[in-house]
């Protein structure tokens, strides 16, 4: 093996060693380090501003905040979740475990892969330097609609343009980056419907963000011109239309939320068997339903725009497109339950979070088939419902998710045992804080609540206090993730096996744990 | 090092320790973006309260910074080329995602037909009074008749249409005729006629320039005897928004093909082993065939 501090000289200073190896590493394992870093201070960062706007709506009327600020809490969250916490640590999971799954010493590309991780603390420097600037933080929500965006946005607007052309650019290279080390580096033997599903997912997912980051770009390429050149793509006078800014917007915007999704099904695929001590139920449907997820993504995206102007036609052609999801999504949440059905089942942390997963994304999943219905989703476009339907798919979705694959596979990666006790204190509290917070919203938007308004009227008092308290526990509880993983990595309740959990099957599991930096010089023969 | 090697001595799959040239170019691409918002900003009257010139500076520092790095980071996979690094399966790895990239600028193209086809389909319709949208008509802009190219907005601005037959149709024959000459010189490649090679490649580059010479003068002549100009509505939108991306991919090819063309003058590549080349040359197809969209949509239907 080597040394991978052998290409710095040993005469400097160990902290500017030690600093200069995170900096130009181009090992997926540090990579993968690096990412996870950054999304959990992502997430917290999002956080905070969750908290801040939860206070302000803690109670009606107007506590702390000024509307526009609430605007720019609201839409910096949405922007630092989705692109900084999400994205980012899905890409820092894939990069440290499909090297291991697949037997590959390394990503295809690994100057890219620290290229395009290195490239994301720069965007969110410049996004969040927005805050700043005069006329404050873009306040138009993370969905960017014009003319909000381009007649009305605060000059900040140019620097988020900016800023999402870095992220994309990071996620593009990402992307190329896994797709390439998949199709290229797997083991000899491992075809490719031998690959783990946590693999397969997100192979689908890196198709996904090479298809629609591109298109993201070019719709805020277009706000740019608007704004500054005198185009008129989204100004009705001039021949364009506000509204093509949506089609654009959700073009990329729907196969993005499948984005932050398709991999948390993975983990779950990966898990779910582990400890139900079963192989999982049907392997193969498992990969074609995520294939036509990945499809019917790119033709549903009007879901978004039932109330803003279209012809009936296309109203039901994306209705009924939408409800197709539903069928393949269907299918994998049968898979999973059918897996644990009649399994010899423990419930270590990760299976809790897995489970956790299954039972409130499918919640998710209900609430997203009423607004799928035209007509009602006329009544609860622009509410609080879509806020609970958008928070059900997303925290115990994608972010269950990642957080169960934390456990699952940190024993791997630091070679130590986190804490199973406070492992589930974590779990709980976060489903309860979650479901605090999210399930009233439910009625709050049935009850006509709009979203991305500071203030609302008094029915709505109790709703809103018990959300907010949710929020404040579900935000607390985080910290106490943080505790535990720097608690393992510190030496946790003890060394970890190789196996680490004892009915876990893949490569990664015949690694020893910690995994060394570097793994599968020469492939392992997959039969 | 413990690399397992074929028996020429090839690594198996080179990974390289570390690497000073990412944090290079993100430092670059910070540097480029955050000028650019900046420049923009000072440059145009949008934003009264940026003052000050300093923004362009930045701006055309970073894009300094970006060719470094590309310098260094290019050389150094060069260098790892020259010395055998590159095995094949690494070829392969660079080959695919060579492929996917082009995708994603595929993808990038796409947005802006989607805009051409939304407002030549659908947003111009609409206004006149087509479809559900009758009272936007009626109630903003009664007079606004449907006509592609959008001679007369809605808000009454005027331009004329820019014609399929006089200088884009040279420049289609320009451009197709150098993707066939870059295929003449992959052949010559291929069969190690590097005479051969290099004078296709050569007239590749210099087609390549002088499309975009008569680009400019199409521009020149769409703004002052046309009144077709960025602010001309969504015709002039879509129409400089895909030219020009397609202009700055030109010249991106072309600069690519150039840099391959200095290489093959100092004796690179053979005709087994010269990656660099075809991806240039793939990225060279693909700015034709966005071309030849672009003259079939923009100017001539
Ligand atoms: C059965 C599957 C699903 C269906 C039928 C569905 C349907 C919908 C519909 C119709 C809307 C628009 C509501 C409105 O604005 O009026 C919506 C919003 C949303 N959905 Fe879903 N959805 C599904 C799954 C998902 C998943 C898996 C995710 C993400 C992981 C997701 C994330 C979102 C988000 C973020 C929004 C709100 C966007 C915004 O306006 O800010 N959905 N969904
Ligand atoms: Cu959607």
């Amino acid at each position: 093996m080597i040394a991978h501090a052998d290409t710095i000289p040993p005469a400097r200073h160990p902290l500017i060693a030690w600093i200069l190896r995170w900096i130009l590493t181009t090992n997926h394992k540090e990579i993968g380090t690096l990412y996870l870093c950054f999304s959990f201070l992502m997430f917290i960062a999002g956080g905070a501003m969750a908290m801040v706007f939860r206070l302000e709506l803690a109670q009606p009327g107007l506590q702390y905040l000024g509307a526009d600020f609430y605007n720019q809490m609201v839409t910096l969250h949405g922007l630092i979740m989705v692109f900084g916490a999400v994205m980012p640590a899905f890409v820092g999971l894939a990069n440290w475990m499909i090297p291991l799954m697949i037997g590959a010493p390394d990503m295809a590309l690994p100057r890219l892969n620290n290229f395009s991780f290195w490239i994301l603390p720069f965007a969110f420097f410049m996004l969040l330097s927005s805050l700043f600037m005069q006329g404050g933080a873009p306040n138009f929500g993370w969905t960017l609609y014009a003319p909000l965006s381009t007649t009305y946005g605060p000059p900040s607007t140019d620097y988020l343009i900016f800023g999402v052309h870095l992220m994309g650019i990071s996620s593009i290279l990402g992307a190329i980056n896994i797709i390439v080390t998949i199709f290229n580096l797997r083991a000899p033997g491992m075809t490719l419907m031998k690959m783990p599903l946590f693999v397969w997912t997100w192979l689908i997912t890196a198709f996904l963000l090479i298809m629609v980051m591109p298109v993201l770009a070019g719709a805020v390429t277009m706000m740019l011109t608007d704004r500054h050149f005198g185009t008129s793509f989204f100004s009705a006078a001039g021949g364009g239309d506000p509204v093509m800014f949506q089609h654009v917007f959700w073009f990329f915007g729907h196969p993005e939320v499948y984005i932050m999704i398709l991999p948390g099904f993975g983990i779950a695929s990966q898990i779910i068997p582990t400890f139900a001590r079963k192989k999982l139920f049907g392997y193969n449907s498992m990969v074609y339903a995520t294939a036509s997820i990945a499809f019917l993504s790119f033709i549903v995206w009007g879901h978004h725009m039932f109330t803003t102007g279209m012809p009936l036609v296309a109203e039901l052609f994306f209705m009924y497109m939408t409800m197709l999801i539903a069928v393949p999504t269907g299918v994998k949440v049968f898979n999973w339950v059918a897996t644990m059905w009649r399994g010899a089942m423990t419930f270590e942390t990760p299976m809790l979070f897995a489970v956790g997963f299954v039972v409130m994304f499918t919640i998710g999943g209900f609430s997203g088939l009423m607004l799928a219905i035209v007509p009602a989703d006329f009544q609860y476009h622009d509410t609080f419902f879509v806020v609970a339907h958008l928070h059900y798919v997303l925290y115990p979705g994608a972010i269950f998710a990642m957080m169960g694959a934390i456990y699952y596979w940190l024993p791997k990666w630091c070679g130590n045992m986190y804490n199973e006790r406070l492992g589930k204190i974590h779990f709980w509290t976060a489903v309860f804080g979650l479901n605090l917070t999210f399930f009233p919203m439910h009625f709050a938007g049935l009850g006509g609540m709009p979203r991305r308004i500071v203030d609302y009227a008094l029915p709505f008092a109790d709703l809103n206090l018990v959300s907010s308290i949710g929020a404040g526990i579900l935000g607390l509880t985080q910290f106490l993730f943080l505790y535990i993983v720097v608690d393992a990595v510190r030496g946790g309740s003890g060394k970890a096996t190789g196996q680490v959990w004892d009915s876990a099957e893949g490569l990664e599991w015949t690694l020893p744990s910690p995994a060394p930096l570097h793994t599968f010089h020469k492939p392992p023969q997959v039969d | 090092m413990s690399e397992s090697h074929d028996t020429n001595g090839t690594p198996r799959y080179y990974v390289p320790h570390s690497s000073v040239w990412p944090i290079v170019g993100s430092i670059a691409l910070f540097i480029t973006a955050f000028g650019a918002a900046t420049f923009i900003q000072q440059s145009t009257d949008k934003v009264l309260t940026a003052t000050g010139t300093y923004g362009g500076i930045i701006f055309y520092i970073g894009l300094a910074a970006i060719a470094f790095m590309m310098i260094g980071w290019f050389g150094a996979v060069i260098k790892e080329s020259l010395q055998g690094m590159v095995s094949g399966l690494l070829d392969q790895s660079y080959r695919q995602a060579m492929m996917w990239f082009i995708l994603s600028e595929v993808m990038f193209f796409a947005a802006f037909f989607g805009a051409l086809f939304y407002a030549r389909l659908i947003s111009v319709p609409w206004l006149a009074g087509a479809g559900h949208k009758l009272e936007t008509h009626l109630f903003l802009w009664p007079d606004f008749a449907e006509t592609w190219p959008l001679f007369m907005t809605p808000g009454g601005t005027a331009t004329e249409a820019m014609a399929a037959w006089g200088l884009p149709f040279i420049n289609t024959v320009i451009l197709v005729t150098s993707s066939v000459t870059v295929t003449f010189a992959h052949w010559a490649l291929k069969k190690n006629q590097r005479g051969a090679l290099q004078a296709w490649l050569a007239l590749t580059v210099a087609l390549g320039i002088i499309f975009l010479i008569l680009q400019g003068v199409e521009y020149v002549h769409a703004y002052n005897d046309l009144g077709l100009n960025l602010s001309a509505g969504i015709y002039g939108s879509t129409f400089f928004m895909l030219t020009g991306f397609h202009g700055a991919h030109v010249t991106l090819g072309a600069t690519m093909l150039a840099v391959m063309l200095i290489r093959i003058l100092r004796g690179h590549f053979t005709p087994e082993n010269h990656f660099a080349f075809e991806a240039a040359s793939w990225y060279w197809h693909f700015v034709d065939v966005v071309w030849l969209f672009l003259f079939t949509f923009v100017y001539w239907f």
